[in-house]
């Protein structure tokens, strides 16, 4: 690992003004940031520590919000009772992803910023990533192995995944991500935080120079109750996602009202699966119109030689998990 | 920590205290407000190599790092504590498994100024000053929980964390709870026997 400044910010806004200087990193748990600079992937002039700031911890679970501070660790957000019996898709997106140290050491607000697991994108050894070197090329694309990307929302420049699992849960109930800039604060649909690679893959972000997500929050609404992560993977514990739902239903009677769906594993960016949710509203909740939820949310995949399984296997999750959710609608487990 | 309430964690091995006497020593040269005076400051240069101060198995310790030393670096290369393994360096296998603040995190992803002024525990601290074992110690050694004993360490201060966190409780909660700690030997089944064990003789 290179050397490197390294700076302990007691305010944020002396954060911003460290991490706004060109070549300088944010760090919270470093769980990525860490790893990539050894590796040689990233390498920051400077790191600016942001875990000292205690007012961006904490979770509160409100009646119609649900709160989570940015430095909030990914193990205690994954242990409370109190978010699990509300929102169970919340807690098990979290620890169904990484290992208990590392979930014991990140960060929400680094979660959701993490980083891809393309195998071209984490090797040096390969000089073609455009996401690393802006217009080297695609290794994955000019021959590579392509087993573990995108078959939906990649681009000729670009088919690296987006490997989290909490951004699902996020993006599917309309989260909102506050955060603090130069410009001062705003708040950001988590919809629109990632940006498709399109001929800029280097580009992962809305978030400018500088700009420290502070908080996170996601409405409350029924669907949230009866929710459920399901995540296929190549081992049964501790492996990022072969193909993942996030998902919630709220049924009245025997019709669908509400439902969400979104897709892990499978996506350059998470993936909300819009007119999967439509196939289903106002309609029943079947094992049948699961099958073909999931069917639709894979409609427009485009998948490379080594990534076609991810089709078939993403459809199944969805139904999978959609029944689950069902169940949960129904008072079950 | 259970094992705190149950012994106390100042108990460190007396492997350990010989090899470490001679910094242990220069530590103590340096008072408190020294120390103090000395911590880390705000602003670290890429060259600097800053004193920080690590409490470990209840020892507090002083040391000079560079930025980019990691926890698993300042606790091997410094304190000579060499119990604490380095496997993957990429937090993937938990080798370099410790205790920070009482929860178990990998000394490798972790950057040793980011844990100035924490608490560690690592295998070093489990036993008694008499050498008597830690009862996850003990378990491992009575259930054959390893071969090479690479891992060992790694798995040790993630069994006592997994039991601490209430994630142990049957057989499946735990091959969960600790599948953060890679064995290439594969002693999985007789790891999952003594954290069983550990864990119903601190119910009964």
């Amino acid at each position: 690992m290179l050397n490197f400044a390294y700076h302990r910010p007691d305010s944020l806004s002396a954060a911003i003004d460290a991490a706004r200087v060109e070549g300088a990193d944010i760090l919270a748990g470093g769980t990525t940031m860490i790893d990539l600079m050894k590796i040689g992937v990233r390498e920051p002039s400077a790191l600016v520590d942001i875990t000292g700031l205690a007012a961006l911890e904490g979770l509160e679970v409100g009646a119609d919000r649900i709160r989570f501070g940015a430095l909030a660790r990914m193990a205690d957000v994954a242990d409370d009772a109190e978010l699990k019996a509300a929102a169970p898709v919340l807690t098990e997106s979290l620890w169904k992803a990484a290992s208990p140290q590392l979930r014991h050491a990140a960060r929400l607000g680094g979660n959701i910023l993490q980083r891809t697991r393309c195998p071209y994108f984490r090797d040096t050894a390969f000089a073609q990533c455009n996401k690393r070197e802006p217009g080297s090329g695609c290794a994955a694309l000019d021959g590579g192995e392509t087993n573990l990307h995108a078959i939906l929302g990649g681009s000729d420049a670009c088919v690296a995944m987006y490997p989290g699992d909490w951004a699902q849960a996020l993006i599917a109930f309309d989260a909102e991500v506050t955060t603090q800039g130069t410009g001062g604060t705003r708040t950001i649909p988590f919809a629109d935080l990632h940006v498709l690679p399109g001929d800029m893959p280097e580009v992962e972000t809305i978030l400018e120079p500088g700009e420290i997500v502070t908080e996170i929050t996601v409405p409350v609404v029924p669907a949230l109750k009866a929710s459920h992560y399901l995540k296929a993977r190549d081992r049964e514990s501790y492996a990022f996602a072969s193909a993942s739902a996030a998902v919630g239903v709220e049924i009245e009677g025997d019709v669908v009202g509400d439902v969400r769906i979104a897709l892990g594993g499978v996506a350059a960016v998470p993936w909300r699966a819009r007119e999967a949710e439509e196939s289903l509203k106002g309609g029943p909740l079947t094992e049948e119109t699961a099958r073909e939820a999931g069917r639709i949310a894979f409609a427009e995949a485009r998948p490379l030689e080594g990534s076609a399984y991810k089709i078939r296997l993403g459809a199944d999750v969805v139904a999978g998990a959609l029944m689950t959710a069902k169940s949960r609608a129904n008072g079950g487990e | 920590m259970t094992h705190d309430r149950s012994r106390p964690r100042a108990g460190i091995s007396r492997r350990s205290f010989l090899s470490t006497s001679g910094a242990v020593g220069a530590a103590l040269g340096v008072g408190a407000g020294d120390a103090a005076a000395q911590q880390a400051g705000p602003d670290v240069a890429a060259g600097d190599q800053p004193t920080i101060t690590l409490t470990v198995n209840g020892q507090r310790r002083t040391l000079n790092v560079e930025p980019r030393t990691t926890l698993v670096e300042a606790l091997r290369d410094n304190l000579g504590l060499t119990g604490t393994k380095i496997g993957c360096n990429q937090g993937q296998c938990g080798a370099c498994t410790v205790l920070l603040n009482g929860r178990r995190m990998n000394s490798c992803l972790i950057l040793a100024l980011v844990a100035d002024g924490t608490d560690i525990v690592t295998v070093e601290g489990l036993a008694d000053p008499d050498g008597a074992l830690h009862p996850m110690q003990q378990a491992f050694a009575e259930n054959d929980a390893f071969q090479c004993g690479y891992c060992t360490p790694g798995q040790i201060l993630s069994a006592i964390a997994c039991i601490d966190e209430g994630h142990a409780t049957d057989a499946a909660e735990i091959r969960e709870y600790m599948s953060g700690n890679l064995c290439r030997c594969g002693a999985y089944p007789n790891i999952v026997a003594a954290v069983e064990s550990v864990r119903d003789s601190q119910e009964g």
